[in-house]
């Protein structure tokens, strides 16, 4: 089925938009691009490939097998390798490593294909804090034991402006215009987070920290997760459009989700999760051109003669001697086999019911709880950045909010190197929210996404058009959990990180939560769980 | 009614107009591309030779003598009266700019050259030819004379070539109209469409000159009090050169840099010190900003220097520096010395980018920090990155913002590269253009504040005496007790914060 250019702009950008859109020129034959990464097929060679027989002589023993290369199996085989544990392999079914905090780069600069910001860990983030420490990344401690981040890996000043009815604005909640009390009510909601950032229940600990698995499991809290943000909102007594409109950007920008998807813990875990103590600042940013891609390249690097790359797990086969792994490259269309001890599963969760034979035959009822939701990213390439219309509009910052956008914005790479002049990066982000969204984005091509992305930025930039000499797509079919309502808290997590039958599961989709600090984490207990039973160095 | 003593009033304007095209053309030419001996004796020739022509010409005049004439008058007000932004405008984009200009000198002189000789032929049956001749020549002549004392005494320092040039399309346009009804008997053709003509002419000279202020070119002539020279958007900055009665001044995005009348206080205060502080010989020398090439002039009268690298963001800077005779005139050619080699880049990503052997002495002269892009350049990381282009015993030497006007903002930055890890002599001292103007001489290691200068070394401001007070500072310039001072870093970019907040009470 073929959408008109009005249907497609409507569903994506709105109606008065598209309206507006669908009267400018909708011209892209001048500029490049193509739609990259995430093979769309891969579902058909799961289905193709379902009872395959491996050549006897393509069968190798391994202590541990990992299956998925995002940032949650890489830090397994970066921690396997920390702890001189070598028997192991990690499988990764795309070309590029890094799932969906990988990164592209041209002959000038690095840019995100998705993840790119990671908040200053606290200090009790240990084992976070000494991957930060390898990279390079900090310069000692502050005088309470905090860690210190290099400037250079800060985000650069000016991090945010927003653009409202034509101007642009410094920072993310709109100031310009407030009245006294809208005022009133973002003073209130930083009570209502200073509220919960200076909580502890009788063990003492947080309501919202990261990683998840140190929260607070106290029903005060958790019941927070049995509404939605918005209905939290509503009772609390906040009505103040700008203040909505800044608490859905959180959601949309974190979770893929409106306000009336997201649980209000996931909400409230957003606000307070990164606040050190009542009043402070929330945590600052590291970041990279390239985004979290930089964190990616470092633990491939450690661990690159354990990755295989376009290796396709088709089977996970547990048995009474260990488990039994099935995958095909897709290169050479060769059909290989692991005998493994123990699998680290570091793919999403749904993929579970696809690829372990007992979960296919019998799905634990869980796995339907993990739920995802779609996004794509656009990278544009630009022979040169927008002009300001204005000369008091606020300049081109980090991250560049569309307020009346469904899109999140776009975030500039070459921002964080001080490039300021010139050709440009801009990496474009925009959540599918809604019911649908996945088979909606997989059925546009690439002409029609470019028309999105440019229709919608054109309202910010009328010359975006004429700068604009490439634009790259990734779709992102399942590219985060969804944190909705009734979910965190529900028990389905707590089921999904038992391991079974010698798979261990380690994935962000296990905090309920996509963030780096989860994958991280998950990636690093599996690790421990294996080697309490498998004491490091035993490894061949 | 007898016409003939208004025609001769007509004379008389045209007399003036024409005088005045000429002073314009060769103002903005000895303006722009210097040596005005040359520019209005090339001007003042061309413009008497492309008269002598339009003279000439216009014997192949036969008939419709006073349409033509009226026609003719309409056309000077357009060449004449928009001649002014015209030039300006094609200084400022196109590289051919004295084909430009010398065609439209010919172009007004031929015009010109005409109407004389017409006028003559259309008087010529009302007077006998001794009367004609003496009148004639005697009202042009005293026209000639109006225009010379009205334009340097009240058109150019009131109203700016620009609209001086407009004012006088616009009188030249009336007395084409008016002749519309002093020569009616003699119009056969079509007088209402001459008429519409001349009015819609009038009308956009009319605009133009009101409209003055909003067109950028037009607006930067109000703005600025002296005459603009040159003027250009680069991609990274829009560059004034103007011209007044103290001297030439620089302003890159309406802000000045320099003023030729006091720039070499200014400069000498920039450069010196840095030398001064230094043990061994200079060698190496680092400019970061600079591209007026002023700080070059400096550097390069150490004879002991053997290479200056200057790193400067806009190709445009400074290929002007080189190429416009009077920038190039007060940088003393700073460009064309062997000893320097150019690079156009942002600084922050040069030094982050490059490697290269470590210099003796870093001269750091950036616009003031009134955007994030330039507030980079005076952040812990930059001094960090320029660390590593340093020996132990290097000096620096940075221009750091006025400490009366700005007083946090000049001690954010002394604080910030103490941060960074230098040890750091603030000084100051006045560039009247400026007001009191401050610096930092930072080294590497601990070091005791200069108390002499490299011998030998031609300087116009500094003497001992004044170096070794730049180094004290004032009770209202000092750094300020009871305030906190961040430091600028990347992360935090406090020093714009400061420098908005101070220089925001002056506008």
């Amino acid at each position: 089925m073929k959408f008109t250019r009005r249907e497609i702009l409507t569903a994506f950008l709105g109606l008065p938009f598209a309206l507006s859109a669908c009267k400018s020129n909708s011209e892209t034959s001048s500029i490049d691009g193509e739609i990259v990464g995430a093979s769309a097929n891969i579902g058909h060679i799961l289905r193709e490939n379902r009872n395959v027989e491996v050549p006897a002589n393509n069968w190798e023993n391994l202590k541990v097998a990992i299956i998925g290369g995002g940032i949650a199996g890489l830090s397994a085989a970066w921690k396997f390798t920390r702890e001189n544990f070598n028997d192991f392999v990690l499988l990764e079914l795309e070309s590029a490593i890094g799932g969906t905090a990988r990164s592209g780069k041209n002959n000038f600069i690095g840019y995100p294909w998705g993840a790119h910001y990671l908040p200053v860990p606290f200090k009790e983030n240990t084992e976070l804090i000494s991957l930060l420490d390898e990279m390079n990344l900090t310069e000692g401690k502050s005088q309470n034991g905090e860690i210190l981040i290099k400037e250079q890996f800060l985000c650069r000043e000016p991090e945010e402006r927003v653009f409202y009815k034509g101007r642009w604005y410094e920072g993310l909640y709109l100031r310009v215009g407030a009245s006294q009390e809208d005022l009133r009510q973002l003073n209130e909601l930083n009570k209502q987070v200073d509220f919960w950032v200076n909580w502890r229940d009788t063990r003492g600990k947080r309501a919202f920290v990261l990683p998840i698995a140190n929260c607070s499991n106290d029903a005060e809290v958790t019941d927070l997760d049995k509404i939605t943000f918005a209905d939290w909102l509503k009772q609390k007594g906040f009505t103040s459009e700008r203040l909505i409109w800044y608490c859905n950007y959180a959601c949309r920008d974190d979770y893929g989700l409106r306000l009336e998807q997201t649980s209000a813990w996931a909400g409230l875990f957003y606000f307070c999760s990164r606040v050190r103590k009542s009043g402070a600042e929330s945590q600052s940013f590291i970041t990279f051109p390239e985004g979290n891609g930089k964190f990616v390249n470092f633990l491939h690097n450690k661990v690159k003669d354990k990755t295989r790359l376009k290796s396709i797990a088709i089977e996970i086969i547990p048995n009474e001697k260990g488990i039994d792994i099935t995958y095909l490259n897709t290169e050479t269309n060769e059909i290989r086999g692991i005998h493994a001890e123990k699998v680290i599963f570091a793919a999403p969760i749904f993929t579970a019911k696809y690829l372990i034979r007992d979960f296919k035959q019998n799905t634990p009822d869980f796995v339907k709880e993990f739920e995802h939701n779609a996004w794509f990213v656009a990278n544009l390439f630009l022979k040169d950045r927008p002009k300001n219309q204005f000369a008091k509009d606020f300049p081109l910052a980090w991250d560049n909010v569309l307020y009346e956008s469904n899109s999140l914005g776009y975030v500039n790479a070459t921002h964080q190197k001080g490039i300021d002049y010139g050709q440009a990066v801009f990496t474009y982000y925009f959540p599918m929210a809604e019911k649908g969204g996945r088979a909606k984005l997989f059925s546009l091509d690439w002409q029609e996404l470019a028309d999105i992305v440019l229709s919608d930025l054109s309202m910010a930039h009328k010359d975006i058009r004429a700068l604009t000499e490439r634009i790259d797509f990734m779709r992102w079919g399942h590219a985060m959990i969804s944190p909705r309502r009734n979910f965190i808290w529900n028990g389905s997590r707590e089921k999904a990180t038992k391991p079974f039958r010698n798979i261990h599961f380690a994935h962000s989709d296990l905090s309920g939560i996509a963030l780096f600090e989860e994958a991280f984490f998950h990636g690093l207990r599996t690790v421990s769980e294996i080697l309490i039973a498998e004491p490091a160095g035993s490894g061949r | 009614m007898n016409r003939t003593p208004l025609l001769f009033l007509n004379v008389f304007i045209i007399a003036t107009c024409g005088l005045i095209y000429e002073l314009l053309a060769g103002t903005l030419s000895s303006y722009v591309l210097g040596d005005s001996v040359t520019q209005f004796s090339l001007i003042i020739g061309i413009y008497l030779f492309a008269m002598g022509v339009g003279s000439w010409l216009s014997r192949f005049i036969e008939k419709h003598i006073a349409e033509k004439f009226v026609e003719i008058e309409l056309a000077v007000a357009v060449l004449g009266g928009f001649s002014a932004p015209l030039l300006f405008f094609a200084f400022a984009k196109l590289s051919y700019f004295s084909v430009v200009l010398y065609g439209v000198v010919f172009g007004i002189g031929t015009l010109v050259g005409l109407e004389i000789p017409l006028l003559m032929r259309i008087l010529k049956d009302e007077l006998d030819f001794k009367d004609l001749v003496s009148r004639v020549l005697a009202f042009d002549y005293i026209g000639a004379l109006v225009a010379s004392l009205l334009f340097p005494l009240f058109l150019v320092p009131k109203l700016g070539l620009a609209r001086t040039s407009l004012l006088f399309g616009m009188l030249n346009a009336a007395v084409g109209i008016w002749g519309t009804w002093l020569l009616l008997p003699l119009i056969k053709k079509n007088v209402n469409l001459l008429r519409v003509q001349g009015f819609i002419i009038i009308g956009l000279l009319l605009i133009a000159f009101i409209k003055a202020d909003y067109l950028t070119s037009l607006a930067e002539d109000a703005l600025f009090t002296d005459n603009i020279i040159y003027a250009k958007s680069s991609p990274y900055q829009r560059i004034i050169v103007t011209k007044g009665k103290t001297g030439y001044a620089l302003f890159l995005n309406g802000n000045l840099q320099f003023n030729s009348f006091d720039e070499y206080r200014y400069h000498e205060a920039l450069v010196h010190p840095a030398f001064a502080a230094l043990n061994a010989n200079p060698k190496r020398i680092l400019v970061l900003g600079g591209g007026d090439g002023l700080a070059l002039r400096e550097v390069l009268k150490y004879p002991s220097v053997e290479s200056v690298m200057l790193v400067d963001l806009d190709p445009e800077m400074t290929r002007l520096s080189k190429n416009l005779p009077v920038l190039a005139e007060l940088n003393k050619n700073a460009f064309e010395d062997s000893r320097v080699s150019v690079v156009n880049a942002d600084a922050f990503v040069w030094l982050d980018n490059t490697e290269i052997a470590p210099f003796d002495v870093a001269i750091v002269d950036f616009p003031d920090p009134n955007n994030f892009a330039l507030g980079k350049l005076y952040t812990t990381r930059f001094y960090n990155l320029l660390k590593a282009h340093l020996k132990p015993d290097s000096a620096v030497a940075i221009q750091t913002t006025s400490p009366l006007i700005a007083r946090k903002s000049y001690w954010c930055i002394i604080k910030t590269l103490e941060a960074a890890g230098f040890s750091v002599k603030p000084y100051q001292t006045t560039v009247p253009s400026f007001g009191i103007w401050g610096f930092a001489l930072a080294k590497l290691e601990p070091f005791e504040t200069p108390k002499k200068l490299s011998e030998n070394i031609e300087r116009k401001f500094l003497n001992e005496q004044t170096f070794v007070s730049m180094f004290d500072f004032s009770a209202d310039t000092s750094l300020p007790k009871d305030e906190e001072i961040e430091i600028n870093r990347l992360d935090n970019q406090s020093l714009v914060r400061y420098y908005e907040a101070e220089w925001r009470r002056f506008e």
